[in-house]
């Protein structure tokens, strides 16, 4: 087991938050968000990684093979469908108000306040 | 064939169902039947397993995975009444929205109804569910599905920043439950609740599993609106269509509340330590309620207020499963029953607001409300029945949280509690003075920015008398939320619950070995007192006075506590800036004292 992995799962989160905290772009904030969730697929396949083991196709591998978790990569692809459509959704509601208000920058149109 | 999957599934297939029927021409009430059909059975088959859980807890295996050799290998729903009392919570709620959403829409567009039991469907998971990742799932669904709701009214520009800001507040919340659940799955290898409760009882707590812990705890806190994760409600919820509010805040809030506790008990009840979490959870609880409380009372916008409130009342919910104790778990579930119905009915009443007039603003409606009294009286009950007015059920529940409180030393949760009662229930009750009844001056002592036209085209112009179908289920919702508070067996019900929800022995034979442990045994019950309670009920009213009627807040005495109270509020003001930036910066800063807290404690 290494520790750089989870060094870079660390690393990913904290860009991708810091970014939505200071984006001045809503669909670079999209980004942000998706680039914070790739650290989620990161830390799920590192969990299960196996070092030496083969992909977990079971009937075309002998028995005593050894393979990496598959719950985590049938995780990791929920997780990617789900992401895929909060992005998607996230889009379209950055493009609507672009059409809207003429921005993309969400500090340009005051919210209401307080 | 066990009914257990049958609400989702329910709701699920109708959701694509009603999707596909969006094709036909005249189908607006097509779609309002069939939803209103679906929503009631879906709660006749949430009071079914009510019913059937009071025997004993039920665990659904799908496609009949039982664990083998005591590790679960599928998937399970268990079901015992915490959860089914609040899936079926979640239905009725749904049920009130649907119909008063009857007449609500001038011209109903595409998937609100879709979007509607695509929502139900996903509370009902993610209360049914045992297992963590199933949860996550939900939880994500969930989230679409309000966001899409939130942003409804997509030509507008506050829905669109509502919508946005509710997303992905929600969505890094989504990261960080799943970041949990990546550590706890490395750390037990299952994802099963119980299993993961199993696999971790008798280990020492290390940085890893308090950091799994405070990762879940933080994404469903989100979902649950506690300082400082709440920013995103008030956004939300005062610019979703009236219907989604209700079950925004009737029941969405309370289901991330739920997953902590449900967390905490089955999974880390043995590994951490109790009573530096209660403080931590009383700590984070006491301050939600207070900010939500104050906030409340600043704003003018009625849906703003009552998300505010919203927030108040969550943060009181979580002091009161803080406490960590059965019977307080047992008044928390109470209150979440029936604050929900409250909170719903307050809601309708300010969309029937909307339908004859088109706003929601305090000021821009002052005195322009008599001739509805029916809705008026209505809502001013559900105001009184807000700061927990005996019998409704808010009384019940907070009563018990308050007694338990004091059982357990903890002298300063009860005035607390009551004073945030007291502000939310006084910032309704003066809205609904000025509002229904022209009271007191149209200027409020503090405002809030107006209330921009959000209500324009979510429904047409009326001047004919309110729909009876829009009175309905604000009546029904009242009188739902008396029967909380008064009915024993409610309470028994309740009582039942909270011990089945802390028995984690039993909780973990059932699942995995499938040998049910003899049921918790009933303690004995007490109705909280009424004299606290009524104490209450009046210092809101005096709140409400306060802002409505001469006295120390008129005249010169006014100048006098405006230049006092400037500052404070200010900075409340700037703090709730509305950018999402800042929002992500706060929660950045929580999630981090949070850790700190849990690396120093536990």
């Amino acid at each position: 087991m290494t520790v750089l992995p989870y060094l870079i799962v660390i690393e990913l989160l904290l860009v991708g938050l810091y970014g939505i905290a200071t984006s001045r772009n809503t669909i670079h904030l999209v980004s942000c968000l998706f680039v914070a969730q790739s650290s989620t697929y990161l830390l799920l396949l590192s969990v299960g990684y196996l070092r030496g083991g083969t992909a977990p196709i079971t009937d075309e591998i002998p028995a005593n093979a050894r393979m990496v978790d598959p719950v985590v990569q049938a995780l990791t692809l929920t997780d990617i469908v789900v992401g895929a459509t909060v992005s998607a959704l996230l889009l379209a509601f950055a493009l609507q108000r672009h059409k809207l208000t003429g921005t993309l920058d969400p500090r340009k149109e005051p919210p209401q306040r307080g | 064939m066990s009914l257990a999957p049958f609400p989702v599934i329910t709701a699920l297939f109708m959701a694509a169902l009603l999707a596909a029927l969006e094709q036909l021409s005249s189908r607006r009430r097509l779609l309002d039947v069939l939803s209103l059909a679906t929503a009631m059975a879906v709660a006749i088959f949430d009071w079914q397993l009510l019913d059937a859980s009071l025997a004993g807890t039920i665990v659904y295996w799908f496609g009949d995975w039982k664990p083998m050799g005591g590790f679960p290998v599928g998937i399970a729903f268990v079901i015992d009444p915490a959860s089914a009392g609040l899936a079926l919570l979640s239905a009725l709620l749904t049920l009130a929205a649907l119909l008063f959403s009857w007449h609500h829409f001038h011209a109903v567009r595409t998937y609100y109804h879709t979007l509607m039991l695509l929502f139900l469907a996903s509370l009902q998971g993610f209360a049914l569910t045992g297992d963590l990742f199933n949860m996550f799932v939900f939880f994500e669904l969930m989230g679409v599905a309000a966001y899409a709701l939130t942003g409804y009214k997509i030509e507008e520009s506050g829905p669109l920043e509502g919508a946005l800001n509710f997303a992905v507040m929600n969505s890094v919340a989504g990261l960080m439950v799943l970041l949990g659940i990546a550590l706890l799955y490395a750390l037990t290898g299952g994802l099963n609740l119980a299993w993961a409760g199993a696999a971790l009882s008798g280990k020492p707590a290390g940085t890893a599993v308090s950091a799994a812990f405070i990762l879940l705890a933080v994404g469903f806190l989100t979902k649950g609106a506690v300082l400082p994760f709440h920013f995103w409600l008030p956004d939300a919820h005062s610019v979703a269509p009236t219907p989604a509010s209700v079950l925004f805040s009737g029941i969405m809030v309370q289901l991330g509340l739920y997953a902590v506790a449900r967390i905490y008990w089955v999974v880390f009840s043995t590994t951490l330590d109790p009573d530096l979490l209660r403080q931590m959870l009383l700590g984070f609880g006491v301050a939600t309620a207070l900010v939500g409380g104050v906030m409340a009372c600043l704003q003018r916008h009625l849906k703003r207020l009552l998300a505010y409130s919203t927030v108040s009342h969550s943060g009181m919910m979580l002091a009161g499963m803080a406490l960590l104790d059965r019977r307080a778990l047992q008044g928390t579930l109470l209150y979440i029953a029936g604050h929900g119905l409250v909170k719903g009915a307050l809601f309708i009443g300010t969309g029937v607001l909307v339908y004859h007039h088109r706003s929601v603003d305090e000021k821009e409606l002052h005195g322009r409300c008599r001739h509805l009294r029916v809705t008026g009286v209505l809502f001013c009950v559900a105001g009184l029945a807000l700061s927990g007015l005996p019998p409704f059920g808010t009384w019940t529940g907070k009563g018990i949280i308050k007694e338990t409180a004091s059982d357990l030393g903890y002298q300063f949760l009860p005035p607390l509690l009551s004073l945030c009662s007291a502000l939310t229930a006084g910032a309704v009750l003066r809205a609904a003075g000025g509002i229904f009844f022209g009271l007191g001056h149209s200027d409020p002592f503090s405002s809030s920015a107006p209330a921009t036209g959000e209500e324009g085209s979510e429904t047409g112009h009326s001047r004919g008398p309110t729909p009876r179908i829009m009175l309905v289920p604000l009546g029904l919702l009242l009188v739902a939320s008396l029967g909380v508070g008064m009915l024993p067996q409610v309470q028994q019900v309740a009582d039942q619950a909270a011990g089945r929800f802390i028995d984690r022995a039993a909780y973990q034979a059932l699942v995995l070995q499938g040998t049910p442990l003899p049921l918790p045994r009933p303690a004995p019950q007490a109705r909280p007192g009424v004299t606290v309670s009524f104490v209450t009920t009046a210092a809101a009213l005096v709140v409400a006075a306060l802002f409505l009627g001469p006295g120390p807040l008129r005249g010169r005495g006014r100048e006098s506590v405006k230049v006092l109270l400037r500052g404070p509020v200010r900075l409340l003001r700037r703090v709730h800036s509305g950018y999402i930036g800042d929002y992500v910066t706060w929660f950045i800063c929580g999630t981090g004292i949070m850790m700190a807290l849990a690396q120093f404690w536990f």
